[in-house]
């Protein structure tokens, strides 16, 4: 391969800076920005209808938060559609954002020893 | 020296350079954001009580419509300039950044309400039910300060009980003065204050404001960092991410009003300089994704 030329595109040869190909994603971004608001009104919606159990409410709330999040990485941000190097920041990222919620959240349980009566805390 | 791949992809990575530093960015922001929604989740979890309600629903459903807007015309700004269309991407842009200085707007009115919202702890139990039975009545005071702090924080099935001095005081100061708390007022010589509660839980009817005695108040406190957990927590996440939205809007309002003299130099270079802002802007209100339901609804 030619070093003067960038390595062709992850996913094929999509010409990407196309009138035809920018219309397209056009109506997709549009779309994808239907998806977000319909999405904010199902999650406030579920707010009032009171789901009785507190983790399935956590758990709902956070599955749609999710997947407006994914729309808006993979279409706004591109993610859908992008080079193996940003993939692999990314990949990184997740592991160490996990590695740094997992430490912070294995403290949950922690007490100074001096807080503990009969071994469990004061 | 001219910058080396700021339109041509590098033929290693594939990326413009910028585009590679943004990425490299947002994710040291992730981290940044991480670390804080863990933090949150280890108080909330941790927390004795933790307050529900206080903020408007309605107010953040609204600016969580008005940043997924933004996340809309700012990708469309980019789209416009792809398309040789200099002119529709100053109007996308220009309502991008209106969008994050109403975001911003109602923020601050957020902010405004809250650092003048005060809870008020009294010194005894037998002191504070006296300033409950004046807020709301002989009969029914005691109640219906109880009810308020039973709501507040979801206490309905908890067999706990807690002191009268231990039940806060929700309302307004006369004058509605900003971060006002018992040292500053001692300090301006006051010995006491008019202090107008809240209505009681699920009603609208504000009670007449009551005289209250600087010598009887334990603790004052607006809703400010120092007042609890909740909203240290609240005011830490809420402020750096309007620290973005500004931030944001700062440099997307740079792009639109150098626009016209990058468009004659480089419309390629214009383009990519928006898509990299734009990609920061989408961060921002995936953030946000995230924060509306932890903050406003859980």
């Amino acid at each position: 391969m030619s070093h003067d030329q960038p390595p062709p595109h992850d996913s094929g040869h999509v010409d990407h800076d196309s009138p035809e190909y920018i219309h397209k994603t056009i109506k997709k971004y549009l779309a994808v920005g239907g998806i977000l608001f319909g999405g904010t009104v199902l999650t406030v919606a579920m707010y009032y209808v009171h789901i009785p159990s507190v983790a399935a409410t956590i758990a709902v709330a956070l599955l749609i938060a999710s997947i407006k999040a994914g729309f808006v990485a993979a279409v706004f941000m591109h993610l859908s559609d992008e080079r193996k190097m940003i993939y692999g920041v990314l990949i990184c990222t997740v592991f160490f954002l996990i590695g740094l919620m997992g430490l912070t959240l294995w403290a949950m349980n922690d007490f100074p020893f001096f807080t503990l009566v009969d071994g469990k805390p004061a | 020296m001219e910058i080396p791949y700021a339109v041509k992809p590098r033929p290693d990575t594939g990326l413009y350079n910028a585009k590679l530093g943004i990425w490299l960015f947002l994710a040291s922001e992730v981290m940044l954001f991480g670390g804080l929604f863990s933090s949150y989740i280890l108080l909330r979890v941790g927390a004795d009580l933790w307050p529900h309600g206080m903020v408007s629903i309605p107010v953040g459903t609204f600016n969580t419509f008005v940043l997924i807007a933004s996340s809309v015309t700012v990708v469309m700004s980019w789209a416009s300039l792809k398309l040789g269309r200099l002119g529709d991407f100053k109007k996308y842009m220009a309502l991008t950044i209106a969008c994050a200085l109403g975001f911003l707007g109602v923020k601050s009115f957020e902010y405004h309400a809250k650092f003048t919202h005060y809870d008020v702890w009294f010194k005894d139990a037998a002191t504070a039910e006296k300033y409950f039975k004046a807020a709301y009545g002989e009969e029914k005071g005691v109640e219906a300060a109880r009810k308020l702090f039973v709501e507040r924080f979801h206490l309905h099935n908890t067999k706990a009980v807690y002191e009268a001095n231990q039940v806060q005081l929700p309302g307004h100061l006369e004058g509605n003065p900003l971060f006002a708390t018992h040292r500053s007022l001692a300090s301006a010589k006051k010995e006491s204050f008019q202090f107008t509660p809240d209505a009681p839980f699920g009603t609208h009817d504000h009670p007449k404001p009551i005289e209250v005695k600087l010598s009887d108040v334990e603790r004052l406190s607006a809703y400010v960092p120092k007042h609890s957990t909740y909203f240290a927590i609240y005011f830490t996440i809420t402020a750096l991410h309007g620290l973005h939205v500004l931030g944001g809007a700062i440099v997307l309002a740079y792009f639109l009003f150098t626009a016209n003299t990058w468009w004659k130099k480089n419309p390629e270079q214009l383009a990519n300089r928006v898509e990299v802002g734009g990609l920061f802007w989408h961060f921002v209100d995936l953030v946000w994704i995230f924060l509306f339901p932890i903050i406003y609804l859980l």
